[in-house]
């Protein structure tokens, strides 16, 4: 079975030069599920003990993570035209 | 004449601003349609089918013009255990086909070229970032490098839609209303699809699935035939992802390995992963559709129905229904609420509002009872067959109280009845009122 990272080399991605997520450090500090670490499709969010990390060049745009984030407090945006994923099929 | 003006503005080249963009520019008036991606449909997923006849009703001539890949003619309904599986399939090859499998990559991006032919101007690789509000009425758009005005702005800017948010014409999605839905594309060689799927040339194949690896959840799961691809993918409510803390893409992995599957695919070369939400509110949720000098259609505004995985349709007519409300509005010279109220009008005549209407209480049913709808079902089902086949010796009819028995005592004592009442009130309101 293919791994994540073997799933989202297939995914064309034009990476911006800066995120379009904007997790609010301070709330994920005492969020207790961390729940984008998990639903996240492309595992952009990565807990590192201190920070969460955020991995934007993988984003698929889905927007799962803004509406599970427990503490509503994921700025969420769409990357500038022409950036973040293109899918071929789709 | 201000600067960057047009008739009219549609945020978002999917199936619903494309068609509404073409029925506009049909008319003679002026339209931009205006797409982040870039291009019309990269950044663009479904399951897999468009319905010809809602297809047909924008583009007649698409079955001969358009990048197809096969003609649906067998729709399989599995229903899946842990190991074991029940299949119920309905074949035919109508003399007027009714689903297509395309891939949104190319189809979209031929519906945009056909747009443009039509005169649509399409402008590529540009994010609507927000909308130009004077007191209540929405005026224009605001992109990143500079703001466009208009009589009318169309939202067709998918199920996220944050247009539809910041014009207070929506509230924010919650985790019941949305299933997230993950999908590969499996590259195969046509003759193996043909072979594996049972059908010959260009003839394609559904599958829908339940239960698997989504066993207990308001979850279905799906699989495509294209020329020389196979998609499978699946969807499940982000609340259930949530609250069982579970990753998408390991469901997925528990579809494609489970046995009735993965001879289906093996030896397949994943050429791509993709996700997307799906809005699942149905009726209940179906936000605020006109203002004034503003409408919503398709996805942004949760226009799906997921009964019967229909949503491209939806997304198309209700496109064509905002689209020909702008020509009335235009030739009135008229864009308040009052006029584009039309469109609320038309879309309650339609299919759209009445199928929705008519499973408004299917999603909230579903999620309640995912347990046993969902999950016991699909498992006692199999184990009837199971039961129904197996050669042991045993006598039947005693073989029969037992499974009946076990239906008792399986569960809790009164699950049977609650099943019951709640089939019985889902098809009241489904059926009757």
């Amino acid at each position: 079975m293919s791994s994540l990272e073997d799933k989202l080399f297939t995914t064309k991605f034009n990476p911006d030069s800066k995120s379009h997520l904007y997790p609010a450090q301070e709330c994920c500090r005492i969020c207790k599920s961390k729940i984008c670490t998990i639903i996240c499709p492309a595992g952009v969010y990565e807990w590192d003990g201190t920070k969460l990390i955020v991995n934007f060049e993988n984003c698929l745009e889905c927007g799962a993570c803004k509406i599970a984030c427990e503490h509503c407090s994921l700025g969420w945006e769409y990357p500038r035209g022409n950036k973040g994923v293109t899918y071929k099929n789709g | 004449m201000e600067k960057n003006k047009t008739q009219v503005i549609v945020a978002g080249g999917g199936p619903a601003g494309l068609a509404c963009a073409i029925t506009i520019a049909r008319a003679g008036k002026e339209v931009v349609l205006i797409e982040r991606g870039k291009y019309c449909g990269s950044k663009n997923v479904f399951g897999g089918a468009i319905y010809a006849q809602p297809t047909r009703e924008i583009f007649p001539n698409f079955e001969k013009e358009a990048p197809i890949e096969r003609q649906n003619i067998e729709h399989k309904f599995v229903l899946l255990g842990k190991e074991d599986s029940t299949v119920i399939s309905y074949r035919n090859k109508p003399d007027s086909p009714v689903s297509y499998s395309v891939t949104r990559g190319k189809f979209d991006r031929w519906m945009a070229e056909e747009a443009q032919k039509a005169g649509v101007t399409v402008v590529e690789e540009t994010v609507v970032r927000e909308l130009i509000m004077k007191d209540d009425t929405v005026i224009g758009v605001r992109t990143e490098l500079e703001e466009y005005y208009s009589d009318i702005v169309v939202l067709a800017d998918g199920v996220n839609s944050l247009l539809a948010i910041q014009a207070g014409l929506r509230s924010k999605l919650e985790k019941e209303d949305v299933a997230l839905s993950v999908k590969e594309v499996i590259k195969l060689p046509s003759e193996k699809i043909n072979e594996r799927f049972n059908v010959n040339g260009d003839e394609g194949c559904i599958y829908q699935i339940f239960g698997g690896s989504m066993l207990a959840m308001a979850g279905l799961g799906f699989m495509y035939t294209n020329k020389d691809s196979v998609t499978i993918g699946l969807g499940v409510t982000l609340s259930d992802l949530v609250n069982k803390g579970l990753r998408p893409y390991d469901l997925l992995d528990g579809l494609k390995n489970h046995p009735k599957i993965r001879p289906l695919i093996q030896d397949g070369e994943l050429i791509e992963y993709s996700a997307h939400l799906i809005p699942e509110g149905g009726y209940k949720k179906i936000p605020k559709l006109y203002g004034n000098g503003v409408m919503i259609c398709g996805d942004s505004a949760g226009l799906v129905n997921n009964m019967h995985w229909e949503g491209t349709n939806l997304a198309m007519v209700s496109g064509k229904l905002a689209g020909e409300t702008a020509i009335t509005a235009l030739s009135k010279q008229d864009f308040s609420e009052k006029t584009l109220s039309f469109y609320g009008k038309k879309l309650n005549e339609s299919f759209i509002m009445k199928d929705l209407k008519t499973y408004r209480n299917l999603m909230s049913t579903v999620e309640a009872r995912a347990q046993d709808f969902l999950g016991y079902y699909p498992q006692k089902i199999n184990e009837f067959f199971k039961m129904f086949t197996s050669v042991d010796s045993i006598p039947k009819r005693k073989k029969y109280h037992g499974f009946i028995k076990s239906y008792f005592t399986d569960r809790k004592f009164f699950e049977p009845f609650k099943d019951l009442i709640c089939a019985i009130k889902l098809l009241w309101s489904i059926l009757i009122k």
